[in-house]
């Protein structure tokens, strides 16, 4: 385009007040505006339905290519399991230190992955949509949430291959399986809850995908997803704020809440201190913090 | 235009800018640098650290009435769909303000939808995606999967969508998003899909829309569903309203503008919708291509 265009709109443009004060005669609102917060979680219920259907549909669409189909959805679980197993039991020998290791190990892969996948999912959830943001209407949090419910569908299958690995190495059926459905239950808050806060980040800035990977390994080797916590933190040779850290670090909690409620091996005694109130605490902080920290930044989602 | 005092307006743009801010096209001095540069010194000096500022729509002022149909015309690149996106509230505004009437939908689901998935869940999800509740996509169903002709040439709703043709997958497309009623509707290029009976189909559906919407938006390259469904043009030139008035006075102009005068002139010197021409003989094909 060269022409250069002489372009005063022929419109004789009213005064600002005036088109303004039109709105406001006949009640017309600003397009695009924030809702209020109970507005918001209004809206949020309405497309509840949404959100299920399209956790379903991505699970779904995952492996629609493959000859296996979702036999994938178990099959990925187990072979992660066998190769954490390889390295971690047969190569590096932890197992010597705990009772029952593969189901323990298994265990805590699984629920570590919940979690990584989740954060993961949710740094892209509305850099990756962008099109879907800027085509349609609905709550913006719909998407992070529905990607950990998505990864929540997922864990529901690696539950299934777990509870075949523990019936395997001889894990009996207890009442205190039960457990684990609380324990899914505040971990999922916590998991939406962050995907909620890094969205917000990765919506700003797309980098924090790039970033996430190292940040979650690191976090992935403190939790205690190959070794036992309560080992290290029962020496006197940590300080004790470490040992705090260690204790309190959301992923450890989870997961030793988890073997807690499946193996019969694991004993309270190596749970950390005050289990079930930090889990609370941590998935209502997350959770709600997440999910106003999300909310302030709803009308700005979808700029290029 | 007459003042309309007792008319009722459904969308007021008041003095509306639109800008795009564009990262990693190194303007700035070696990308690096100026990447780090806008990591450190975010608000002062975005122009120095290579983000690109694109003003795609400049003080643009007009109101829209119920019972409108207005066309958006523009040659590729003008700000249409910006502005369009920007009424649908699903772009923020620079400067100025949107008021509108309820909630403005653009008509597109195409990003809700999934390649991998069978025409039968898509419909449920696009349905749900535009907020439609469950019952209504249910009891939409079969309207929408009739309307879409998909199974005239056998069962093919039940396949994944990856392997519809694209004429299949778009008449797909615009039957779902069709199938909600809306306030104001917003509808960008979506008359250029399918074969020629489906689009007098949706022709008559966009009709049909209208008659229930309030205000209906209509971006479009060809000239003729212009002016079969609009009564009001406004013309976007470089992010900026040049024109907005009676459909007639405006594309009058902007042919003159696009050179589609002489072409015009020599076919039908009165441009008084001839219902024979089909869009292939469209003589404004090869001036203004692909849909933006």
């Amino acid at each position: 385009m060269s022409q250069v265009l002489h372009t005063p709109p022929p419109t004789q443009a009213p005064a600002d007040d005036d088109l303004a004060a039109l709105a406001a005669r006949h009640g017309l609102s600003v397009s695009g505006a924030r809702p209020t917060l109970p507005e918001y979680v209004g809206q949020l219920w309405a497309r509840r339905h949404f959100i299920s259907a399209f956790a379903t549909a991505k699970l779904t669409a995952q492996y629609s290519q493959a000859k296996l189909g979702q036999v994938w959805q178990v099959m990925n679980p187990l072979l992660n399991a066998a190769v954490y197993y390889f390295i971690f039991g047969v190569l590096l020998n932890t197992k010597h230190n705990v009772p029952d290791y593969v189901p323990f190990l298994v265990t805590g892969v699984f629920i570590w992955t919940f979690t990584q996948s989740s954060i993961m999912a949710g740094t892209r959830a509305i850099s990756g949509n962008l099109g879907l943001v800027r085509a349609l209407h609905f709550p913006r949090a719909a998407l992070p949430i529905s990607f950990a419910l998505q990864q929540l569908q997922q864990l529901l299958f690696s539950m299934a291959a777990l509870v075949v690995i523990l019936l395997a190495f001889g894990v009996p059926v207890a009442a205190s399986w039960l457990l684990a459905v609380p324990a899914l239950v505040l971990q999922f808050t916590f998991n939406a809850g962050v995907s909620m806060i890094v969205a917000r980040m990765g919506a700003k800035t797309p980098d924090i995908a790039q970033l996430m990977p190292f940040l979650l390994r690191t976090w992935m080797y403190v939790s205690g997803v190959m070794w036992s916590i309560d080992k290290i933190t029962k020496g006197d040779d940590l300080p004790h704020l470490v040992t705090l850290l260690l204790q309190l670090n959301p992923a450890a909690v989870y997961i030793d809440l988890m073997r807690f409620a499946l193996i019969d091996s694991f004993h309270a005694h190596q749970l950390p201190p005050h289990v079930w109130a930090a889990a609370t605490g941590w998935a209502l902080l997350a959770g709600v913090g997440g999910f106003i920290y999300f909310w302030k930044a709803e009308e700005t989602y979808g700029r290029g | 235009m007459a003042e309309h005092s007792e008319k009722v307006p459904t969308v007021v743009a008041d003095g509306v800018d639109i800008v795009y801010r564009v990262n990693g096209t190194g303007a700035g001095r070696g990308s690096a640098t100026a990447a780090l540069n806008r990591i450190l010194r975010r608000k002062q000096a975005e122009q120095a650290a290579g983000v690109r500022r694109v003003h795609a729509v400049k003080n643009v002022s007009f109101t829209a009435y119920r019972g409108e149909a207005i066309g958006l015309i523009g040659t590729n690149g003008s700000g249409k769909s910006t502005l369009l996106k920007a009424v649908a509230g699903l772009l923020p505004v620079e400067n100025g303000h949107i008021y509108t009437d309820g909630q403005p939908s653009l008509l597109g689901v195409n990003a809700a939808l999934m390649n991998d998935l069978t025409g039968e869940r898509n419909v449920y999800l696009g349905g749900l995606a535009m907020g439609m509740s469950r019952e209504q996509v249910k009891e939409r169903y079969q309207d929408i999967v009739d309307f879409s002709g998909i199974n005239e040439k056998g069962d093919f709703i039940t396949l994944p969508m990856r392997t519809y043709s694209s004429g299949m997958a778009a008449r797909l497309r615009f039957s779902i998003a069709a199938a909600k009623d809306h306030d104001v509707l917003l509808i960008d290029e979506a008359l250029a899909t399918g074969d020629r009976s489906f689009q007098k189909r949706s022709e008559a559906r966009i009709r049909e829309l209208r008659q229930h919407a309030g205000t209906v938006f209509l971006v479009s390259h060809n000239n003729k569903s212009i002016r079969d469904t609009c009564e009001r043009v406004l013309w976007l030139e470089r992010g900026e309203l040049r024109m907005d008035g009676p459909t007639e006075d405006v594309m009058k102009e902007y042919e003159a503008f696009t050179g589609d005068k002489n072409d015009r002139t020599d076919k039908k010197p009165a441009p008084k919708k001839p219902a024979a021409k089909a869009p292939t003989t469209q003589p404004d094909a090869p001036k203004v291509p692909l849909p933006s």
